[in-house]
């Protein structure tokens, strides 16, 4: 019969539209704006309505995401600042766009870079999102960051971001990548503890020696 | 190379003494062949030795202290299987003609063209050798590698003021117009004639009359680029008769970004991120290609780990079946039927675009593999989302869009029978993927010259003997079975170990030589072809695009038509700017 | 937003009303209202460059649903869309077509640039045939960063593009740019892409400053 094949369509989006609505009152409530609805919606089994509601509703972000890229800084005791990164250069290095700029700066006493940088530029406007930088940085220093909603009306000033706007605290790493930063305390916490090993060794009469805690310096 | 190569080298030489020679230098398998027989010499490959398939054509600037000498590259098979027969010609820098083989096949047409454009190669008695990436007009052929952009920094990366000085600029700073331009010395604007739109014109024949007047019996059309059904940047200039079709020329190159160029420059590492920008909607096949063509240079340093093998099989499944439900998706687009189906394709194509955010940190620019490996294991969770997927909610889903599309009556009349591709033109054409086989060749290269470890996977190559949009629409709905097919094994035997062999440098060490890795991309054949000279950055890259070389066949299956069947037959070749231009 | 809200959102401070009254009545200016009208129907161009366009098209479809910002009504002829959402790569060889296609679009009009390409030239930005930011030719009122931006992160930008427009004057902005309603001079492809405003650096490129 013509028109059978129309009609057997037709019966599917029928059927997709009826189930919106069964799955409202399956999920009487529970569906909309609440964190096990948007899961239930991306889940195997979600049917009907597919849409998610931004910005009432957030997707979440899986840990592996990656956006525009940021600094850590760990808080020490005393309060201060201290940046893990050492200005080594390898972010600048594996960067396909090329879109970071550091600068470093020597020691004047001793003629040895300081293991931190003066300014740590990234162009956004250039920057791929690939994650290069976080994935080969040898000190966990720069990371993805998932905040996405970066939105504006200028670019020349904004978009180049500098040290200030790129860095977050480490806390902030360990909210949005809890797994990852476990791994790599684990690793640098062995680390530390091999270095002091070593240094005690090296220097047996030295009673207390700093193991440098979580930030290496990769000396 | 291959088992046949010395039959076929024996062959060679005892036919075409002194014409064919082979290649010599190291890590290079091919055949160098004289510029005066080279016609003759691919028309006896073809007719007398099966290697009837013209899979890619480029060409190398080898410009050192030593060597001047332009080359230009051709890749053989035997649409029957097998192994690549890769033949060059090296011409000289000052006068590079070589004779056209569009005679012989067909397919190279545009990628003549292209090796034209980008490094000033001309082939004699080619039908309408004009630039087809950068528009007539353009000064200088930009992929030789004395020619310079404007904001050229420096000749490899990483650039040397990026660290440790960091003075931060933005190129245009730099460049005295302000802009990403460059002009020959003593330009003067004002006398400037374009002549880009004259010459597409004159290509078109037909309807043009000796002074560049537009006779009033035909009309020309003009599609594009900027068209609801184009899928991007891409134009047509169409010649009707009434409602008839009688010439058509796809203008490409409006999103020719210059991957060749930029990769160049970029070390191997470098390229990966790129290749997903190639064809955005499939990142990871593209990934795979990529980093097949470095590891076959590598050799056995560059073999990846099992558990790593199997995580690319399963990835590069996921992007076919996400891939091919967004192509059906749109092709239903351009029928007509507005967004419903669409949405429907884009609903399983989200939910495996989540699998993906996941586990590479990116909906489309996935940048996952690496050279020996892929970049991390699936997180905690992952892998079981990939198993509901697959074992429970794809084939349902799959069934589902089968029912509500394929006996449908208007899609029935829209697309039987409309764009007809013959199964000796697809050969002809070098057209490959589901367009291919829609026309009856049973050719995946899955199976045909099998890559990675697809040839321990129990799967059928789908095959529609019609080559019309009907069968090309209903082979992605195969190829999608098949898939999931590939993927309920990669699923169940996934080993357990590491994802990469090896430390995951970041500069790696790649030998001098040339390589061509190609997968069954879901566009179709996507080769990487490239030239390394044991420097840390390739000195050629090639990229073989399966929707640029597969729009050479649109002009032959849309001849006849009507005009509002272009738009269908474009959407079931299922093209992708990115890759189309690069 | 409840339809309270919306009402409170409209009423301009100066005007005291009756707690009883609000849900009822707002004292608004004409621009808040027309502001309120313009804010919730811009009608983007159909058009997509490259990647983004992908990630436009995502969002216009089932999971993000651009149809619950009024914006779903997309137009494939400038002639009668609002926005023009710059979503990829802009390359020379088609920024003749974009710069018509711009000023084809009726007053007023709005440009996105969406994703880094479009902002600023992106990783393509050496690339010989790329242009270094669509806003060298354009003036672009929202950039949302990205390679690509996600879905959610081109709806942010679209919900700052709403904030920008609840913050004009249309009769403004209207007067003033009639009075110098002046088309963009269209790009010419030449032996590179030429501007025709730069005539005089083109012919003389030591007038420029940065040479200098």
């Amino acid at each position: 019969m013509y028109g059978k094949g129309i009609i057997k369509g037709m019966g599917v989006t029928l059927k997709h539209f009826v189930q919106t609505y069964v799955e409202d009152i399956k999920w009487f409530g529970r569906r909309y704006y609440k964190p096990e609805g948007i899961a239930h919606r991306s889940s195997k089994d979600a049917k009907g309505i597919f849409t998610v509601q931004y910005p009432e509703e957030k997707l979440p972000m899986p840990e592996e995401f990656r956006f525009i890229p940021f600094l850590i800084y760990d808080v020490l005791e005393d309060g201060t600042h201290k940046d893990r990164c050492t200005s080594c250069g390898i972010c600048v290095k594996v960067c396909p766009p090329q879109c970071i700029w550091i600068e470093q700066t020597t020691n004047p006493d001793t003629g040895r870079p300081v293991p931190e940088p003066v300014e740590f530029y990234i162009d956004i406007d250039i920057c791929m999102n690939c994650g290069y930088c976080a994935e080969y940085c040898p000190f966990d220093a720069i990371k993805m960051d998932h905040d996405y909603e970066l939105a504006s009306y200028e670019r020349q000033f904004d978009h180049i971001f500098n040290k200030e706007r790129l860095s977050k605290p480490a806390e902030y790493y360990a909210t949005v990548r809890p797994v990852n930063n476990q791994l790599e305390e684990a690793v640098r916490a062995e680390k530390a503890a091999k270095k002091a090993e070593r240094e005690a060794a090296k220097a047996a009469k030295a009673a207390e020696k700093d193991a440098g805690g979580e930030s290496d310096n990769g000396s | 190379m291959t088992e046949a190569a010395p039959v076929v080298q024996s062959v060679l030489e005892t036919r075409f003494p002194g014409v064919v020679t082979p290649d010599e230098r190291k890590g290079y398998e091919g055949y160098i062949v004289t510029k005066e027989k080279l016609v003759e010499l691919a028309t006896a490959l073809r007719d007398e030795m099966g290697y009837d398939f013209l899979s890619s054509v480029t060409a190398v600037d080898y410009l050192s202290e030593e060597e001047t000498n332009l080359e230009v590259v051709y890749h053989l098979y035997k649409s029957t299987g097998g192994g690549s027969l890769v033949l060059s010609v090296q011409l000289p820098r000052d006068n590079p003609v070589v004779d056209s083989l569009v005679s012989v096949y067909p397919g190279a047409d545009f990628q003549e063209r292209e090796a034209y454009d980008l490094m000033g190669i001309r082939f004699d008695k080619h039908p309408d050798l004009r630039r087809i990436l950068m528009w007539e007009g353009f000064e200088g052929h930009p992929l030789r590698k004395d020619w310079k952009e404007a904001y050229h920094n420096e000749d490899t990366k990483p650039f040397s003021n990026r660290w440790p000085d960091g003075q931060i600029f933005r190129s245009e700073d730099k460049n005295p117009y302000g802009k990403n331009n460059i002009y020959p010395v003593g330009f003067d604007p004002t006398k400037w004639e374009a002549t880009e739109e004259s010459l597409l014109y004159a290509g078109l024949g037909k309807a043009v009359g000796e002074k560049g007047n537009i006779e009033t019996d035909y009309l020309v059309v003009n599609m594009g680029p900027q068209h609801p059904s184009t899928h991007g940047v891409f134009r047509m200039a169409v010649v009707l008769d009434g409602e008839t079709i009688i010439a058509l020329k796809p203008v490409v190159g409006y999103l020719h970004r210059n991957h060749e160029k930029i990769g160049e420059r970029n070390t191997y590492l470098h390229n990966m991120p790129f290749t997903d920008r190639l064809d955005y909607i499939s990142s990871l096949s593209n990934n795979f290609g990529y980093a097949l063509a470095v590891e076959k240079l590598m050799g056995k340093k560059g073999a990846p780990s099992e558990r790593a093998e199997y995580i690319r099989v399963i990835m590069a499944e996921l992007t076919r079946i996400s891939n091919h439900v967004w192509a059906i998706g749109f092709l239903l687009n351009d029928l007509g039927a507005f967004f419903t189906p669409a949405l429907y394709a884009i609903e399983e194509r989200e939910l495996i675009l989540d699998i993906f955010e996941a586990t590479t940190g990116s909906r489309m620019m996935c940048n996952y593999f690496r050279f020996g490996g892929v970049a991390r294991d699936f997180p905690e969770g992952v892998l079981q989302k990939i198993r509901d997927l697959v074992f429970e909610r794809l084939p349902r889903k799959i069934d589902d869009i089968d029912a509500y599309l394929t006996d449908n009556e208007i899609v029935l009349t829209r697309t039987q029978g409309v764009g007809i591709l013959t199964p000796e033109d697809a050969i002809a054409y070098s057209a490959t993927g589901p367009m291919l086989r829609a026309s009856g060749v049973p050719y995946d290269i899955r199976r045909a010259d099998p890559y990675g470890i697809y040839d321990r996977f129990d799967f059928d190559v789908a095959v529609r003997y019609h080559g019309d949009c009907y069968d090309r629409f209903i082979i992605r709905l195969d190829e999608i079975r098949q898939s999931i097919r590939i993927l309920e094994q990669a699923l169940d035997q996934i080993p357990e170990g590491s994802v990469i062999s090896g430390s995951n440098p970041y500069q790696v060490r790649v030998p001098a030589g040339e390589s061509y890795g190609r997968v069954e991309g879901p566009k179709g054949e996507l080769g990487f072809y490239i030239v390394s000279n044991g420097k840390p950055h390739p000195w050629r890259y090639h990229v073989r695009a399966p929707s640029f070389i597969n729009l050479t066949a649109m002009e032959k299956m849309c001849i006849g038509q009507k005009i509002a069947d272009v738009v269908v037959i474009l959407g079931s070749i299922d093209i992708v700017l990115g890759e189309t231009d690069r | 937003m409840s339809e309270e809200n919306k009402l409170e959102g409209l009423n301009k401070p100066e005007y005291e009303i009756t707690p009883e009254m609000r849900s009822n009545i707002a004292i608004t200016t004409l621009d808040r209202i027309y502001n309120l009208g313009r804010r919730y129907s811009v009608w983007p161009l159909m058009f997509g460059l490259a990647c983004c366009g992908i990630e436009f098209i995502c969002t216009a479809a089932s999971r993000y649903d651009i149809a619950r910002f009024g914006m779903e009504v997309m137009r494939p002829s400038p002639r009668q869309a609002d926005l023009m959402i710059i979503s990829g790569t802009v390359t020379k060889k088609m920024l003749p077509q974009i710069v018509r296609l711009f000023n084809q679009m009726p007053e007023p009009k709005y440009v996105m640039a969406m994703g880094a390409c479009a902002s600023g030239g992106g990783p393509f930005k050496e690339g010989y045939n790329v242009v270094s930011g669509i806003d060298k030719y354009l003036p672009v009122d929202v950039y949302v960063p990205g390679c690509p931006p996600t879905p959610q992160a081109l709806l942010h930008g679209l919900m700052k593009l709403q904030e920008k427009i609840d913050g004009e004057s249309y009769f403004k902005r209207f007067r003033e740019r009639k009075e110098n309603i002046e088309a963009i001079p269209i790009p010419i492809l030449g032996p590179d892409i030429i501007d025709p405003r730069d005539y005089e650096i083109i012919k003389n490129p030591s007038k420029s400053k940065v040479a200098a």
